[in-house]
């Protein structure tokens, strides 16, 4: 599926919801789904630490397509992490690379990404597409 | 008894919605909210007084620094210090602090002399004095806690040597909320000659304080969480120790004559007072303690401890829910985790339904250190909270714990 396809479905999952308390829910519950960075990339070099909470972040690049790994330490956060990588993982650098990230905005979670949160998640989404410009630089070398 | 409802009336923040409900502020160990008199104090004084003080001849300028005066005599019976000339404004708790670790460490600290502080302190207190050490090659000793965050005594009486120049502990813990045994500290350390300074973050706002009393050396005061406004503080330090103190920072008004040669510095209090002093926040800072005095300090401490204790009530009977402090004496905080949660996912939720939690390590990463854990979710309480609220956050709290099992 491409990008926008599952920001579509994850907008239309998501519209169920009439009260904060069940989207969290939805939330945690998305969080056990997230496939866990190996521990041993569990590293000073891969993590993104925020003020209240931090997150490590890996990438793999095969046949032409990233695959990226992650965890956190916050239960909410490593929710909306499993959505960013169901929408960006699996896709090619140049499509990550200018991937539009509505989603976020649309289902109510933009503030989890505001710089005053310092969840490590904004941090994380420039770190996703930092990987899908050098895999594609590599690519394209 | 305290009317609650009548009193809410005067902190107009109280009646915001967040995400549409109303607001329960449980944050007023962070800073506490403002009522409409000292709001209203710091326009008037724009309004009707302002002028530089210490400094005119003309009507403004003297009534600007009667104004000033006014406020230190006003603080001055509020802690019960002996002279005004002991009260120096300043621009929060942490400058306080700062003060006294430089121009007593400038005094008084030789190499290898000894600094006590306790294993509970926030950064402020901790800090300034590991800068000290660094700059003089002193060393700090830390008195530890317990498991229940009760400092122990026996350690603290055998840190004290012939070296030991200052004890500095806070009064109440900000996250344990440990109300430390401050006279029994300071008797022991004057014992030994050894002079004390109290970390009063969390203090005025919570009982009456009387530093006489107390016989305290320095006492720190953070006007924001007294019901005062932002950028103010207090500073109370006994006149033998402030007299013979260096001054900390140079300037105007905390001099008597100035040639490029040399300058001889002021006396007590203005030595410490170099600059223009926010002397409309040192106004607002009275309005605010006049304020806690109309109120009634003792009324709004048990007040506090009536909340504390059905809080505590009630999240002990959550098995999800672990309570971090647990001291005989305990006041206005109540730190927490819910198992399976990080601190941040539980306040995100409570935010969103309009509960105001603080999260985090409270500026007091080594306490988090001796648990072992990320920080603390913190309900801490101000004279406006109700035991309705309260119950209403542990509702919640009883709720989202449910999520995350």
């Amino acid at each position: 599926m491409e990008i926008n396809e599952i920001q579509d479905q994850i907008i239309e999952d998501f519209s169920v919801f009439d009260d904060w308390m069940d989207k969290y829910q939805y939330i945690i519950d998305l969080s056990k789904e997230l496939k866990i960075i190996k521990s041993e990339e569990k590293v000073e070099q891969n993590v993104i630490k925020g003020c209240q909470s931090q997150v490590w972040l890996s990438a793999e690049y095969t046949n032409g397509k990233i695959i990226y790994t992650a965890d956190s330490d916050a239960i909410i956060t490593k929710g909306i992490i499993s959505l960013l990588i169901k929408v960006l993982s699996n896709q090619s650098p140049e499509s990550i690379k200018n991937a539009d990230l509505y989603f976020i905005e649309a289902i109510g979670l933009k503030e989890n990404l505001s710089p005053t949160r310092s969840n490590g998640l904004l941090a994380m989404i420039k770190q996703m597409k930092l990987y899908a410009i050098a895999f594609d630089h590599k690519e394209n070398r | 008894m305290l009317d609650i409802q009548k009193l809410r009336l005067d902190f107009p923040i109280l009646q915001t919605k967040i995400h549409g409900k109303d607001l329960v502020y449980f944050d007023s160990a962070a800073t506490t909210q403002k009522p409409q008199v000292v709001i209203d104090s710091i326009v008037d004084y724009y309004t009707k007084y302002n002028s530089n003080i210490h400094r005119g001849i003309h009507s403004l300028s003297q009534l600007s620094t009667q104004l000033y005066e006014d406020a230190r005599e006003t603080v001055k019976q509020f802690i019960n210090a002996e002279h005004n000339y002991e009260i120096v404004f300043t621009k929060g708790l942490t400058e306080a602090i700062n003060l006294v670790a430089f121009s007593f460490g400038e005094t008084f600290i030789k190499p290898n002399d000894e600094i006590i502080i306790s294993a509970m302190e926030h950064h402020a207190n901790i800090v300034p004095w590991q800068m000290l050490c660094e700059r003089k090659q002193a060393i700090l000793k830390i008195i530890p806690f317990d498991n229940d965050g009760v400092l122990d005594l026996d350690i603290y009486k055998n840190l004290i040597t012939e070296k030991t120049k200052l004890v500095s502990v806070s009064y109440i813990s900000n996250v344990l909320g440990t109300k430390n045994p401050i006279p029994e500290i300071i008797k022991f350390a004057h014992l030994h000659n050894v002079p004390v300074l109290i970390d009063g973050a969390q203090s005025v706002q919570h009982e009456k304080i009387d530093v006489q009393k107390l016989d305290c050396d320095f006492f720190t005061i953070a006007g924001h969480k007294a019901y005062g406004p932002n950028g103010t503080g207090v500073l109370y330090g006994k006149e033998k120790w402030l007299d013979k103190m260096v001054p900390y920072q140079g300037g105007g008004d905390m001099i008597k004559t100035v040639t490029l040669q040399k300058t001889e510095y002021n006396t007590l209090p203005f030595k410490f007072e170099a600059g223009t002093t926010d002397y409309v926040g040192a106004h607002a800072l009275a309005t605010a303690f006049k304020y806690i005095e109309s109120i009634g300090a003792e009324l709004i401490g048990n007040h506090e401890k009536q909340l504390l204790s059905l809080a505590t009530e009630k999240l002990s009977k959550n098995e999800a829910v672990t309570i971090y402090g647990n001291a005989p004496q305990k006041s206005c905080v109540l730190s927490f985790l819910v198992k399976g949660a990080h601190p941040a996912d539980v306040g995100m939720i409570l935010d969103k339904q309009g509960f105001a939690l603080r999260t985090g390590t409270h500026c007091a990463e080594p306490i988090m250190q001796y648990y072992n854990i990320p920080g603390t979710i913190r309900m801490s309480f101000g004279m406006y909270n109700t035991t309705d609220e309260v119950l209403a956050c542990c509702e919640m709290i009883d709720r989202i714990s449910k999520m995350f099992q």
